[in-house]
């Protein structure tokens, strides 16, 4: 029996013994998770096991709930935050309340006299061999004079990381094995690193062939894989796109102003002839954006109207193909890949304009931004290294990046760090747009709906597949002549995908 | 599908189960208003000792939790139709089956703490430690019935040392092959086996449907295992066909297989999200066929049971559930070295030298207990 008094026995008016309740991992060897909804109030009585905090992790949603019982008193953490396991969420007075179940005795071995065990066995459900129940009543009921040093200590955590203020690691005592003697990478060839480290390195969008492996054999460590990334974002990177529940645009204005989790917005105010929303989360950002790009960097659009009829029937094939059948092929990752394919030829455009340095920044990768459309607004993730990147790998890419966005999910990393973007205008049955560029980058791609329209083919009008491609591009780094070479390119690849073979 | 209680409560007559719930067995036999009483009570017990573990683990004190809410009848009811000298062979997700075969819930939380192996004495309790490897307990619920067979405890016509062997698991884990293999080897050799499946509908995100084109207990009929599918969350119904079954295999007379089709209310686990892949409304339409609720509302009919007893078992229940979390947070975490121990049933040379070795390599560390106890000791000096 430890002699640790568990935590919420015990307590006496005015003695004040505050008890952080953290972030436990609440699945399995999860490293952290979002607030999505803070429960209680500073001042708010709780009981054992009241749900305090929801929280959503990589796999589900779920409500932690407090070990003890007594007075919230801080709250440590905001809705949106994203936190590692072992951050304090809130922390509870268990002072001054009563104290909390004396875990009573049952009379005759737990079983009610008239109740009679239907199998053979004694039933016995109560702890006799072990002290802790009698140990507790015991307390329970002679907590009158609490010192400080009886008050409930912080649980030591048997899930996760424990809590910061108590790591229980343990300190190797004897010399790290000595390093190896010429500490050379193995050249590249078959990259070694372990499964969880590629997965770090996948999700944090990372190429494995970019980072310098330190481990043993050549192998790239998992602290490779996060240097890495710091060198390639130059700085802290995590968090939510979304900071907080807040979509600006409530579904049927002045009518249900209901949120997804129905509690009404903050700050939305409505009367008969107007609804004022608070300009907030993405809203705010995409305004922020739009601004900074529109006023900073010079715009030029051009336009192309071509005929798609080859890229079209690509689709239709690969879709119809059994090997493509769990994959969402669109014409939209034909048109990625072409884009990368001109880009290839023409990677003078994949830059941006560094203001602050005087420079013009040339980048030898392409994370390719998506505009998606949300619920919540317009976001564009963008697919990391997608230069890399197989027909298939960009069909599923951005159909994960699509279903991440629509779900409100996307990560703050998957919107940064954008060189380029596609943007698919034609959902909604738009022939053509000039799109803004995103902040940062030089070039945007608008996509016009394909449609059925007269063409002429060797003299004769027939029905093909037409689209109008526009290219906004950023003056200052990019002449006219370059961005009209990039959009011919694009087109030359759609209109005879062939040329993906020849140029790709 | 054989269902004894109706959803509000009413028992409806069936000649062959309810010679075996109303017969001579036991004190005026397994329905007697007492037993029921006392099922109610079980239930209810092991839902509150569930829902405290479920919030044990989302306070950093258990690594996982299987609940088995909702399947209260499914459990409570088949340990229940075993008799003491029965060797029962549980899945990871068995807690009413545990609780009536005198296995105390905290038991259940070392093993899902990490600080236990198994948490009793098989042999004491005649009931197999948890098995998380899905279907790999079936073969060895076999292997043990064929044991059984060779120790001459099976046929004999002595109804109180007869002994069967009652192996459980889900319907995923019907999908296994060990399972497969498992009714092969009890067909072929006659073992005195029960194989009985809680169907609760769900293998994780999978449903019952996807699994199985027919229903699961006609899965064992092609290998000559006569089977039945009773209404799970129907405790009479349960108890009466696992009672018969085992019975008939204590007899000599072969394997039998039971689907109880019941619902997992809960999620698979609580590293799992149940809302991502099934309909609130399939939980709600299950709601209303609650195990516990069922058994009252028939208990409310014959007049049996009162506020009075409803509240105390529910305190009791809030007891549990509170000896539970105080009890978990004085858990000790066991010497790691005590993995040794359990390997093999005798001493055995190549685990002794892993011993030492490992105790050399722990002696690598600085123990940071160990830190603070001799601080301790300090202070109490000074």
């Amino acid at each position: 029996m430890n002699a640790a008094t568990p935590a919420g026995s015990a307590g006496s008016p005015g003695a004040s013994s505050i008890v952080t309740i953290p972030l436990n991992d609440p699945g399995e060897g999860l490293t952290e998770a979002e607030i999505l909804e803070i429960k209680v109030a500073v001042g708010d009585r709780v009981e054992i096991n009241a749900a305090v905090v929801e929280v959503e992790t990589a796999k589900s949603a779920v409500e932690l709930s407090t070990h003890v019982a007594g007075t919230v008193v801080a709250i440590l953490v905001a809705v949106g935050d994203e936190v590692p396991v072992g951050t304090g969420l809130i922390q509870v007075d268990t002072a001054g309340g009563p104290v909390p179940s004396p875990a009573p005795q049952p009379a005759a071995g737990h079983r009610s006299a008239d109740v009679q065990p239907s199998s053979p066995q004694q039933i016995s459900a109560q702890p006799e061999a072990d002290p802790s129940a009698e140990e507790l009543a015991a307390q329970a009921t002679a907590a009158t004079a609490v010192s400080a040093e009886a008050a409930p200590e912080e649980p030591k955590n048997l899930v996760g990381y424990g809590t910061q203020a108590a790591p229980q690691r343990r300190r190797r005592r004897l010399a790290e094995p000595a390093q190896s003697d010429d500490g050379q990478q193995v050249p590249i060839g078959r990259i070694l690193a372990k499964p969880p480290v590629r997965k770090l390195a996948r999700d944090l969008g990372v190429a494995l062939h970019d980072v310098l492996a330190t481990g043993p054999e050549g192998t790239v460590t998992r602290q490779d894989v996060l240097n890495a990334q710091q060198r390639a974002y130059g700085g802290e990177v995590d968090g939510d796109y979304f900071p907080e529940e807040s979509p600006q645009a409530p579904e049927g204005l002045g009518g249900a102003m209901k949120s997804t989790r129905d509690q009404p917005f903050s700050g939305v105010t409505s009367d008969d002839r107007t609804t004022r929303v608070p300009i907030r989360s993405v809203r705010k950002r995409t305004a922020e954006a739009m601004v900074a790009s529109a006023f900073t960097a010079p715009h030029v659009t051009v336009f192309n109207e071509i005929d798609m009829t080859g890229a079209v029937q690509i689709v239709s094939q690969l879709r119809a193909s059994r090997e493509w059948t769990d994959v969402k092929i669109s014409p939209l990752a034909v048109i990625a890949k072409a884009l990368l394919v001109a880009i290839r030829r023409n990677p003078e455009v994949n830059a941006s304009w560094d203001e602050a340095n005087q420079e013009i920044v040339y980048k030898h990768y392409v994370n390719l931004g998506i505009a998606a459309a949300t619920p919540r607004g317009l976001i564009v993730p963008n697919l990391k290294d997608a230069h890399l990147m197989t027909l298939r790998e960009l069909a599923e890419g951005i159909s994960e990046l699509a279903r991440t966005a629509r779900a409100g999910r996307t990560s703050l990393r998957d919107t940064r760090d954008g060189t380029i973007t596609v943007t698919n205008y034609g959902v909604f049955d738009i022939d053509s747009g000039t799109p803004i560029l995103n902040p940062g980058e030089s070039a945007i791609l608008g996509v016009g709906a394909i449609k059925e329209k007269p063409w002429v083919v060797d003299g004769q009008i027939v029905p093909r597949q037409v689209a109008t491609l526009s290219l906004s591009f950023d003056h200052r780094l990019i002449d006219g002549a370059l961005g009209a070479e990039l959009l011919r390119d694009v087109s030359a690849v759609l209109e005879d995908p062939s040329l993906g073979l020849v140029w790709g | 599908m054989v269902q004894l209680l109706a959803a509000d409560g009413t028992r409806t007559p069936h000649a062959e189960f309810d010679a075996v719930l109303d017969g001579p067995d036991g004190a005026g036999g397994l329905a007697t208003p007492e037993r029921l009483r006392g099922y109610y009570r079980d239930m209810v017990m092991i839902r509150a000792a569930d829902v405290e573990a479920t919030s044990l683990q989302r306070q950093g004190q258990l690594g996982l939790w299987a609940s088995a809410l909702g399947q209260e009848a499914a459990q409570i009811g088949a340990g229940h139709a075993s008799r003491e000298q029965d060797y029962l062979v549980p899945t990871y997700r068995e807690h009413g089956i545990a609780w009536a075969r005198g296995i105390e819930p905290w038991r259940l939380l070392e093993s899902f703490r990490g600080v236990s192996h198994g948490g009793w004495d098989p042999n004491e309790l005649r009931t197999h430690p948890y098995m998380i490897v899905l279907g790999s307990q079936a073969p060895h619920a076999v292997g043990y019935a064929m044991g059984l067979q060779r120790d001459g405890v099976v046929g004999t016509g002595q109804p109180e040392t007869d002994t069967a062997v009652l192996a459980l698991f889900g319907d995923g884990a019907s999908s296994e092959g060990e399972v497969s293999e498992a009714f092969t080897f009890a067909a072929s050799f006659q073992a005195p086996v029960v194989f009985y499946t809680q169907n609760n509908q769900w293998a994780i995100s999978v449903p019952t449907s996807v699994q199985s084109r027919v229903p699961l207990a006609q899965r064992s009929r092609g290998w000559g295992i006569p089977s039945v599918r009773v209404d799970g969350n129907d405790v009479l119904a349960v108890l009466g066909a696992v009672r018969i079954a085992l019975d008939s295999a204590r007899a000599g007379k072969g394997p039998v297989f039971v689907e109880a089709l019941t619902y997992r209310m809960a999620a698979h686990t609580t590293s799992d999200d149940a809302s991502r892949y099934r309909p609130s409304s399939e939980e709600e339409e299950w709601a209303q066929k609650d195990p516990i609720l069922r058994l009252r509302r028939h208990l409310e009919q014959l007049g049996e049971i009162d506020e009075a007893y409803i509240a105390r078992c529910d305190e009791e229940a809030h007891d549990l559930a509170m000896q539970l979390h105080h009890h978990i947070h004085g858990m000790e975490d066991p010497d790691p070295v005590g993995m040794f121990t359990h390997a093999y049933a005798e001493p055995h040379p190549i685990v002794e030298v892993e011993r030492e070795q490992y105790l050399e390599y722990m002696a690598q560390f600085e123990n940071d207990d160990d830190i603070d106890k001799s601080a301790e000791q300090k202070g109490e000096r000074a």
